[in-house]
């Protein structure tokens, strides 16, 4: 099997950003305080060592803090790890959260567009995924009004839209999978049961256990920065629900 | 070579879809957009005309032409500057998640606002029929090279000031107060001959100076001073170096501090 995530033996650590993001002014009346506080670090994640193979869907459990989001962050190359090295092959598509990355003012065409590039695609391979991104979303013809006018869930179905139709190769899935009402929520899931037909790698992290004893081949479960258990996803979740 | 061509491309479209953003929605909340970039320029430019001239009782030659002149590419400076120090706040979810180039954000923000300068030089054009001023040829390669030294301060000063916003959150309050200050030191209302001799050396320093001074020679002199020229080009192309060297050396830290 080809590993397409490797993830070796990576720590993260943050530093303590509060006294610098409350301003200069802050900072300077501070000063010994606020040079103490940023020099310490926190560690969000420690020894972390995994791989994803290519065409499964990987699951990552844990509670609110574990570092999940920054494992996210680390796959999706916007972090840096302090050491060990993260190496990805393939293209990545993050899920982005509800509308971001739209800009309420522009019509849905116009955001498919904008979206797209801030996704990594050009114009002439949006263009040509335009008519399919539109007709899955359900939009009819609000696709030509400002998103501003669309209801939340019109949004979530544009972007999930925008994101299953970019031929993603390496798919980051941050808690936003059952978008929708039932009816396109069904329509997510035979998108996603597609991307797993055509071996698209799925990296998720999330908080229902259903979900992702449902769609993951395999899961870890982070627990105080550091991999608790990692496995047949079934087990990691059990194992889950047990502590 | 393929893939070269696909990064090109790709590199193209990103620009030209950031910028057509920013500029469609300043058009769209507004169908007066145009008449709005151009309004505030132009208000200043009365407030100025009548406090200098009929107040102070200053006399500039074709004063309300030299007002017009400084304070449109001022504009342009001022609100890219002081836009972009949100800029990656605002765009704070992207950022997070997708590893797109960052530095594209606030080039957006000064090719938005170098856009609606050059769709104000009809108004500037306007101007210079109304004063009898005859068009050179040197305006052909003067408004370009112009043009050129001025975006690469702006971009460098953006590029500074929506990185560190990221971190020093007050940052755009001094900004403001910055771009206040060197308002006023820059010779846009006033003329560099009123500055006292004792003066007027350290107007050099001024990365902005030899700017504002290239337009103001242009258009009403019909030349070019090339000395002056290349020293502002040489410190504007120093600020956008510093400018992205800071990026560079903070970008890898946006997605820990958001």
């Amino acid at each position: 099997m080809e590993a397409v995530i490797i993830v070796d033996n990576v720590t993260k650590t943050y530093p303590y950003y509060g006294y610098i993001t409350a301003g200069f002014k802050n900072f300077l009346f501070n000063l010994p305080k606020a040079i103490h506080h940023t020099r310490k670090r926190f560690t969000v994640l420690k020894n972390i060592s995994f791989e994803v193979y290519r065409g499964e869907c990987f699951g990552v459990i844990g509670r609110n803090g574990a570092g999940k989001s920054t494992l996210l962050g680390l796959a999706a190359g916007v972090l840096k790890p302090d050491t060990g090295q993260v190496i990805v092959k393939g293209r990545i598509s993050p899920l982005l959260e509800l509308g971001s990355g739209f800009h309420p003012e522009l019509t849905g065409r116009e955001n498919i567009v904008l979206n797209g590039v801030l996704l990594g695609m050009t114009r002439k391979e949006i263009f040509k995924k335009m008519d399919e991104v539109i007709e899955f979303a359900e939009l009819g013809e609000f696709i030509d009004q400002p998103i501003r006018t669309y209801s939340s869930g019109m949004v979530t179905r544009l972007g999930f839209s925008v994101v299953a139709h970019l031929d993603p190769e390496i798919l980051l899935v941050d808690e936003v999978l059952a978008v929708g009402d039932i009816n396109f929520q069904k329509k997510c899931m035979d998108k996603i049961a597609g991307f797993r037909k055509n071996r698209v790698t799925i990296l998720l992290v999330s908080h229902s256990l259903a979900q992702v004893q449902k769609l993951c081949d395999r899961a870890m479960w982070i627990e105080e920065h550091e991999i608790k258990a990692i496995g047949k996803s079934r087990e990691v979740c059990n194992a889950y629900q047990m502590a | 070579m393929r893939f070269l061509s696909r990064d090109f491309s790709y590199y193209r479209d990103l620009i030209l879809v950031l910028t057509a953003k920013e500029i469609k929605v300043k058009y769209k909340n507004s169908i007066l957009g145009y008449v709005w970039s151009i309004l505030n320029p132009l208000s200043m430019a009365v407030v100025f005309y009548f406090a200098f001239k009929f107040v102070m009782k200053i006399s500039v030659e074709n004063f309300a032409l030299f007002l017009v002149l400084g304070l449109f590419p001022w504009q342009w400076f001022s609100n890219s500057v002081s836009s972009s120090s949100t800029v990656f706040l605002g765009n704070s979810s992207l950022i997070k998640k997708v590893n797109f180039p960052r530095y594209f954000i606030p080039l957006a923000t000064v090719f938005n606002d170098a856009f609606h300068y050059i769709v104000s030089l009809p108004v500037i054009f306007g101007f210079v029929l109304f004063y009898n001023i005859t068009p050179t040829f040197s305006w052909a390669y003067g408004i370009p090279l112009l043009v050129l030294s001025q975006f690469f301060i702006t971009y460098g000063c953006a590029l500074a000031t929506s990185s560190i916003n990221l971190f020093f959150r007050d940052l755009e309050k001094l900004v403001m107060i910055a771009l206040n200050i060197f308002f006023y030191l820059t010779p846009i209302i006033y003329d560099i001959s009123l500055v006292p001799e004792e003066f007027k050396d350290y107007f050099l320093l001024n990365p902005f100076f030899g700017i504002i001074e290239g337009w103001h020679n242009l258009f009403l002199k019909g030349y070019i001073d090339w000395p002056l020229y290349f020293i502002s080009l040489f410190q504007s192309l120093t600020i956008f170096a510093v400018g992205f060297l800071i990026f560079k050396k903070l970008s890898w830290k946006f997605a820990e501090v958001l």
